[in-house]
């Protein structure tokens, strides 16, 4: 362990599974990023807040594969990465929702949860024909959605335009749980959904994070993030300006930070891991 | 270009009234978003009918084959155009690409002793036919490469490349036809065709049939097909979900190539010979065939069977109508109002939800 963590909350160095340092992104004159980090350690739920345009979609692009940052180190596991690709960041076990939620109206919901991974059919047919496996797709689909309680969609081939907004983001959320196996970012997953859908939501990080699965979870609600969070790092204009937890900080405070009315010292935050 | 002209047509002719979202009507308009070819069936059947009524000989298994080969250059184009506009794009320079091609078909493979030949390498047949497909595809390449790389719309590379590839045949071959007698027979072979009963099958349009089974098997059953529709659709969510946007569409404009490479081929067989001038229209017909055939310009949505079915129905009403001994007028007037309906259809059914 090379930067030892002298305020770490607990005693022992825990190495972040993603770590970002330095991060800057610009697009034109516009700065996205302006010298951001991040550190997201094993088995935590790390919730971003901030306002509107504060960064927070791009820093997590960084980590997703959707962007490449123009200067910055991205670590996973310790191992510096360059993402290109959305492809790079999955294969490294990194899934997202983005708020966009990237799904594709006109095809269906099978299809869309196994869009660029499709599986192929065994034997000569998949091989020689390249034929996809569809009925595996629908039916790893149907289970995928059962498991997240999402019943009200009936038919795993029904085009994904004919959903509703929040059952389309339950599709790109149940796509990212489907295949995360290191790390799952969800930006604003809840955004669009209902009171019982968003709860359903809420579970399933409270499940992942069971399991161990570490998430970034980017959200404007306050009471969620506050009921979930092992910690909580705010952004603003670009940048990391405080990492802080459930415990030490209250929802008025971190609204604050937010906006820049209070500044938290150093050593009132929480770089570390809590867990 | 094409969405402002579209919307105001269906402003005018159809949201009144047909936007009401319940009642028959939205099942109607449910059944014909799931199925989109099922509106140029009908419309091809219908008209089949109405032309058999009008005139019995119509439907005689000799006029019958005689569209099938009438359709089968427009035919086989409008494959290559529907992969194009299925990723939201257009491709204009089809027609020259398929004229460059045949015409280095021809000209390679002519003899020594021929005449009107720039290039009388003698080459067989079948390699001269490479070397034509080859350069299709190397054509298609340069409009996928300007798409991807340098970020310019299909409309305008096409357009470009439609100037540049015409300008090639000129250059490079002289613009001059290159008669049947002149060309080996295996070039030909294309417009060779079986006898059933008096139904001429021509072997063009089994490898166009081919083609139209083999690209709907592609778009159906592979992870590319899928990659092609969710390019189209919404490239942001393409390219999020993991797929390399650039690269399928640049494979798009290469496999197009490959497709207008047989159609040249296709082509010299029909018509018997290679000349420059075969299908003037040839770009704008191919479009014509895949909007009716119920494909939308906005991509992301349409079936290879809905422009056979387009491609069939233009011949079809060409046919129908000069055999009821109506003008080239109005023969024309139907058709551009069929491209106007099929595109406020299209207009309507994208509106479709649940
Ligand atoms: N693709 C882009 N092109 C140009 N500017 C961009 C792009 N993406 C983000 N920006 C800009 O970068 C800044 C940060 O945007 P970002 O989307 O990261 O904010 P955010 O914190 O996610 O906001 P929100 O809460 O509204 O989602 C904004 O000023 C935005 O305009
Ligand atoms: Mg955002």
């Amino acid at each position: 362990m090379t930067d030892s963590n002298t305020k770490s909350a607990t005693a022992i160095d825990v190495e972040p599974i993603i770590k970002g340092r330095n991060l800057v992104k610009t697009f034109g004159h516009v700065v996205g990023l302006n010298h951001a980090d991040l550190d997201l350690f094993p088995g935590e739920v790390l919730a971003v807040i901030g306002d509107n345009g504060a960064g927070k979609s791009t820093l997590i692009k960084c980590f997703s594969g959707a962007h490449t940052p123009d200067s910055g180190t991205v670590e996973v596991e310790g191992h510096s990465v360059h993402f290109r690709s959305t492809n790079d960041a999955r294969s490294a076990g990194i899934e997202t929702v983005f708020q966009t939620l990237a799904v594709s109206p006109a095809l269906d919901i099978a299809t869309n949860l196994f869009l660029g991974r499709e599986l192929r059919k065994p034997g000569p047919l998949g091989q020689i024909f390249r034929m996809m496996d569809k009925k595996q797709m629908r039916a790893q689909a149907a289970q995928q959605l059962s498991d997240l309680g999402i019943s009200t969609m009936q038919d795993i081939t029904q085009a994904v335009e004919t959903l509703s907004g929040g059952q389309r983001q339950a599709v790109a959320v149940a796509r990212a749980a489907a295949f995360g196996s290191k790390v799952i970012i969800l930006d604003e997953p809840t955004a669009a959904l209902g009171v019982r859908e968003s709860a359903r939501v809420l579970q399933l990080i409270h499940d992942l994070r069971e399991r161990g699965m570490p998430v970034i979870l980017i959200s404007h609600n306050m009471p969620q993030v506050f009921e979930i969070a092992d910690r909580i790092h705010v952004q603003r204009l670009g940048r990391r300006v405080a990492v802080i937890t459930p415990q030490s900080h209250n929802a008025n405070d971190a609204v604050a930070i937010m906006t820049g009315a209070m500044q938290v010292p150093e050593d009132e935050q929480t770089p570390g891991p809590v867990r | 270009m094409n969405s402002t002209v579209t919307s105001g047509v269906s402003a005018i002719d159809l949201s009144e009234e047909f936007d009401q979202p319940s009642g028959p009507l939205a099942k109607i308009q449910n059944i014909l978003h799931s199925y989109p070819y099922l509106s140029p069936l009908i419309v091809l059947l219908a008209a089949m009918a109405v032309f058999t009524v009008l005139n019995s000989r119509f439907i005689l298994p000799a006029n019958l084959s005689l569209m099938t080969q009438q359709t089968v250059i427009v035919g086989t184009l409008a494959i290559a155009q529907t992969l194009v506009i299925l990723t939201a794009g257009i491709d204009l320079s089809i027609g020259a690409i398929m004229v460059v091609a045949q015409m280095m078909m021809a000209n390679f493979a002519a003899s020594a002793s021929a005449s009107n030949v720039q290039f009388a390498l003698g080459w067989p047949w079948w390699l001269a036919v490479a070397a034509g497909v080859l350069m299709a595809v190397v054509a298609g390449a340069i409009n996928g490469f300007l798409i991807t790389r340098l970020k310019l719309p299909p409309f305008i590379v096409t357009l470009g490349t439609l100037g540049i590839f015409t300008a090639l045949s000129l250059i490079l071959f002289k613009a001059r036809t290159i008669q049947g007698p002149e060309l080996p027979d295996g070039m030909k072979v294309m417009g060779k065709a079986a006898k059933l009963g008096s139904f001429n099958l021509m072997l063009g349009v089994g490898v166009m049939l081919f083609l139209y089974g083999l690209f709907s098997y592609i778009l159906r059953n592979t992870a590319w097909g899928t990659h092609v529709y969710a390019v189209g659709d919404d490239p942001e969510a393409a390219e999020l979900s993991g797929i390399n946007v650039d690269r399928v569409l640049f494979s798009v404009y290469c496999v197009a190539g490959l497709i207008i490479g047989i159609a040249g081929w296709i082509t010299i067989g029909r018509v018997g010979s290679a000349s420059p001038n075969v299908a003037p229209n040839i770009n704008l017909e191919s479009i014509t065939a895949v909007v009716i055939g119920g494909t939308s310009l906005f991509g992301g949505r349409g079936t290879m069977i809905g422009t056979l079915l387009g491609a069939l129905i233009v011949v079809v009403f060409d046919f129908g109508l000069s055999l009821a001994g109506i003008d080239q007028g109005p023969r024309l007037l139907t058709i551009g109002l069929l491209v106007i309906a099929a595109v406020s259809l299209d207009q309507w059914i994208r509106k479709a939800k649940g």
